[in-house]
């Protein structure tokens, strides 16, 4: 089976599944999040089956790569997710309905929650063209495509003004981003006059390029993409649209956005790195933007005390170590060394796990207790004592102990920048990992060593957990110890 | 699966039954008892003759990839971690054996028994890997236990503030160290994770000097903060303090000497050069941790703090003997780490019966018990003379080891480790000092009015404390029972340190 029919059946899915809301009668929503996971669940298997293009010549495959195992990683990375937040979404209903639902009578009591399972789809499959996308104007589409789902899945609950306030911020400085990026690409097609990277590459590389315009473009570029994968000082957005969106959504911004920003990044980074006359700068602007994400978020993350507040920033720290990764690509004289394109890909695969574990507690923790903060975690270990392992599980992977998939993360990140020599960034990164020890370990006090608060004398009882939520926790668990004793697990899914 | 594999992951597998639902205490007892059992069985099989090498070797290989070091998940033994492996299985046992039952227990019995399970199953396999990532990752392992057994059933009011400390102090010191490690790695080519291979390595194509002291001094740091080695010593005795009694067993007695045999195994090797520069600092350290400590630790008021300290203080000792850095010297220290890992396992486990019983520990409060428990006064006048070095206890073969060791060499003329050596000396003094000024108010003298007499420790109790007691006098009479094992080992590290 061709590659690209993933995208399309992903596309067909996400149709198939918003015309049973607007047609067919059916009183519990939820079976529509069902079409799409049982869907997302036969993509992800087709995934192992697919063939590459016997020759590339047409005029599609210059929008999209072939031969590529890493792109069907991200493929992977993509699915996953959204097959973990469709299983959010249908534990999250209850809350979707009591913030959008129409006060009109004769509607539908969960009118609206169709098109909150339906449009994750929509967003996969941009996430899944951008793994593919080797041309400027796919990966524009792409992004563009994920990027307007978003705008409406961030601001979906309409009747929170914490949402509102999200969407509105999200789709202003989105837009100004995307700007950004686009006025970039425009510089980038007058240096080198082809949309195609590998052309790109090429022109770059030429000694006699005009190396100030391509700087300029790479800023400009490096703006929009910052921007996405929330790269300080361009972050600012960050905590508050974690905090304000709907829980499954901040999911998967926090994991397929960062995702699919950072296979872009890799895309087109690497025909700057690969230039003589660029690369030095461009490493060192790298370099700069990434140990002013580390700081920004390891030290912002300490004195949260929102739950969703604090995996933003930690989403920001961990956005600091990939680009200090990014940063320590290696120059020709170190051949032989660890690729960053292997190390990045192998942190978000890890990140995944992780990030999408905490989700998913928070989520079926919200079903029960009315709020996010920290402080209302109390007890949660006497209340629900699986609920409080895997919690401890996923801070202690994003916290890096070893043993964990998150340790291989940032170890394979501080090797590639002792590899370079990057000693400063090194530093940086081990003060933000002892702080994350910190940050993370905080969320256990009140679960592990306060007593759940009672409401008038009564007893509380186990927290419901719904039974594709458990058996994705427990699967996460074992994925993250897994590849935390032998990495090789996720290292060779893509190499 | 080899023997060794089983008894590493014996404990972790009984934690995860635990966490599971199997009955908490029986299962942690029934693995810990298996894991003696093994251990003990693996000793008397171990040949001490074959020169050295490593025995019971097993090896997974789990990823070979450009431009990082090859990783096995592998395991093996050499005479000091086959000490250090009994160490640890002998005082896991006892300190299941004093934990509360579980209906004693407030809250969670299960996390109790599952934490105390990583906790010792982190050191054992520690000590069991041959491959430095593991090595690392396994120590690692029982950080958070640590954190949440002090937290929880800790002992005193701070008890939230000592698991931060504790947790935060030795998080930032492991990763320091894991700096160390990765220079390590990468300074000798970056090729392997494998200790042997590494050690080969160091001693075919050294590292460059100054790469060398950096390493050894980041391992020095960070092993050294693991090791409570002067000045990074201010996490451990309130520690001690507040952690629930087998917890403090653990750490003290296991844990803690994991920094050392860091030391022994991986700084001294791969960076001989770097240890070779920076031996008066290490002279100077340990001189502040016996000296320094050891006044300290007479100025403290009650029990808990004071074996805090002492073993804060006796560190010290074994700092001089990988100091010392010759056969004699190095032996003594790892001899020394197990007698000590015994005698202070033992010491908090009697300061825990008897907080438990009296409610305090404070010798102003207390005195004139020995009459009250007559039983529990004579082992801990044993335990308390192991501790300050008495013949016929394992402490004082070591400590003579250690002292002997370091003082060679002194035929030429008295060198800077000689001096130190000298002045150590004036630790034990200070150690029978302070085990004798505890002795007298807590067991001698008048009997305060407000004391009540509970009875004495009954046989549930004395197990354990006798099961320490039998290993340290057994070594302390016959210490070749140990050293046969421990002398090839470092007669084989010596001479690949050149």
């Amino acid at each position: 089976m061709p590659v690209y029919f993933l995208e399309i059946i992903v596309v067909a899915l996400g149709l198939i599944m918003l015309l049973v809301d607007a047609f067919a009668k059916i009183e519990d929503k939820r079976s529509i999040a069902w079409i799409g996971m049982v869907g997302l669940l036969v993509v992800f298997g087709l995934l192992f089956k697919v063939q590459w293009p016997e020759s590339t010549d047409g005029a599609f495959w210059q929008f999209y790569s072939a031969n590529d195992q890493t792109s069907l990683f991200y493929k992977g990375i993509a699915i996953v997710t959204t097959l973990i937040v469709l299983i959010m979404a249908a534990d999250f209903r209850h809350i979707v309905v009591a913030q959008t639902a129409d006060p009109e009578k004769g509607a539908h009591p969960q009118a609206g929650l169709g098109e909150f399972f339906a449009l994750p789809m929509f967003a996969c499959a941009g996430l899944m063209l951008m793994a593919s996308a080797n041309n400027l104007v796919s990966i524009f589409v792409s992004l563009e495509t994920v990027t307007i789902t978003f705008y409406i899945l961030v601001t979906y609950l309409r009747r929170n003004v914490g949402s509102l306030e999200a969407g509105v911020k999200y789709l202003i400085l989105g837009a100004l981003s995307t700007g950004f990026l686009v006025y970039g690409f425009a510089w980038l097609y007058g240096i080198t006059g082809s949309m195609q990277l590998s052309e790109i590459t090429t022109a770059l590389a030429d000694p006699e390029v005009n190396s100030i315009a391509a700087l300029f473009a790479f800023a400009l570029i490096l703006v929009a993409l910052a921007f996405k994968v929330g790269g300080a000082p361009f972050h600012f957005w960050i905590p508050d649209v974690y905090q304000g969106a709907p829980t499954p959504i901040t999911a998967f911004l926090s994991v397929g956005s960062k995702a699919a920003g950072f296979i872009v990044f890799l895309r087109l980074v690497a025909p700057f790195l690969a230039s003589d006359v660029l690369a030095d700068k461009v490493t060192l602007v790298l370099a700069i933007i990434a140990g002013i994400t580390l700081i920004m978020g390891n030290l912002a993350a300490m004195p949260q005390k929102n739950f969703k507040r604090l995996l933003a920033y930690s989403s920001v720290a961990h956005a600091g170590f990939l680009l200090m990764a990014l940063a320590s690509a290696p120059t020709k004289s170190s051949e032989g060394s660890l690729s960053p394109a292997t190390v990045v890909t192998f942190y978000l695969g890890a990140y995944l796990l992780m990030t999408l574990l905490a989700f998913l507690v928070i989520t079926t923790v919200r079903n029960s207790i009315a709020g996010e903060e920290i402080e209302s975690y109390k007890g949660l270990a006497k209340r629900s004592p699986f609920l409080a392992f895997m919690l401890i599980i996923s801070m202690a992977s994003l916290a890096g102990i070893p043993l964990t998939a998150g340790f291989y993360g940032k170890l394979f990140v501080f090797k590639i920048a002792v590899d370079q020599g990057n000693w400063t960034l090194l530093v940086i990164g081990l003060i933000g990992a002892a702080a994350g020890f910190y940050y993370y370990l905080k969320v256990a006090v009140p679960v592990f060593f306060g007593t759940p608060a009672k409401d008038e004398g009564e007893e509380l009882s186990t927290i419901p957990v719904s039974a594709p939520a458990r058996a994705a926790m427990v699967i996460l668990t074992i994925a993250i110890i897994a590849a935390g004793v032998n990495p090789n697990l996720i290292i060779g899914l893509f190499s | 699966m080899t023997t060794l594999e089983i008894i590493v992951a014996l404990p972790l597998l009984a934690a995860l039954a635990i966490g599971l639902g199997a009955p908490a205490r029986f299962t942690a007892l029934g693995a810990s008892v298996l894991v003696l059992i093994m251990s003990l069985v693996t000793a008397v099989r171990f040949s001490p003759s074959i020169e050295g090498a490593l025995q019971n070797v097993s090896s997974r290989p789990l990823l070979q990839m450009d431009g990082f070091p090859s990783l096995s998940l592998s395991f093996g033994l050499d005479g000091i971690s086959l000490v250090m492996l009994l160490l640890s299985a002998i005082v896991m046992v006892a300190a299941v054996l004093v934990s509360p039952k579980e209906s004693d227990l407030e809250r969670s019995p299960r996390l109790y028994y599952l934490s105390l399970l990583l906790i010792g199953g982190g050191a054992i396999g520690a000590f069991c890997s041959t491959d430095l990532f593991f090595l690392y990752a396994f120590h690692e392992l029982a950080l958070i236990p640590t954190f949440l057994m002090i937290g929880i059933f800790g002992t005193g009011k701070d008890r939230l503030r000592t698991a931060w400390t504790i947790t935060i102090y030795l998080g930032v010191g492991s990763l320091v160290l894991l700096v160390g490690l990765i220079l390590a790695v990468i300074g000798l080519g970056g090729s392997t994770f494998n200790i042997e291979k590494l050690t080969t390595l160091a001693s075919d194509a050294p590292m460059a000097a100054d790469l060398q002291n950096w390493v050894f001094f980041l391992l020095l740091v960070g092993f050294g903060v693991l090791v409570s080695l002067f000045p990074f010593h201010s996490w451990a005795a309130p520690a001690y303090v507040e952690a629930p009694t087998p917890v403090a067993m653990l750490h003290a007695g296991v844990l803690k000497k994991f920094g050392l045999y860091g030391l022994i195994r991986v700084a001294l090797p791969f960076a001989p050069a770097g240890a070779e520069a920076l031996l008066n600092l290490v002279l100077v350290l340990l001189l502040g941790n016996i000296i320094y400590i050891g006044l300290v630790t007479i100025a403290q008021k009650s029990l808990d703090r004071m074996l805090g300290y002492s073993s804060v203080m006796h560190m010290g000792y074994i700092f001089l003997g990988i100091a010392a850095g010759n056969e004699l010297g190095l032996s003594g220290a790892v001899l020394l780490m197990f007698a000590h890992g015994i005698s202070i396992a033992l010491l908090f486990a009697m300061s825990g019966w008897l907080r438990e019983k009296y409610g305090t520990l404070e010798f102003d409060k207390l005195g004139g018990i020995g009459k009250q428990v007559p039983k529990l006064g004579l082992l801990f006048g044993f335990a308390a003379f192991a501790s300050a070095g008495l013949p016929g206890f394992a402490n004082f073969a070591a400590e003579v080891e250690v002292f002997i060791g370091a003082f060679a060499g002194a035929q030429d003329g008295l060198g800077w480790i000689q001096w130190a050596t000298i002045i150590s000396l004036w630790g034990v003094v200070i150690s029978a000092v302070y085990m004798l000024r505890a002795y007298r108010a807590i067991f001698m003298g008048p009997i305060p009015k407000k004391l009540e007499a509970p009875a004495d420790v009954c046989w549930g109790t004395r197990l354990p404390l006798l099961i320490l007691l039998v290993a340290l006098t057994a070594v302390g009479f016959v210490p070749e029972l140990l050293n046969q094992f421990i002398r090839p080992a470092i007669t084989v590290l010596l001479a690949a340190a050149g």
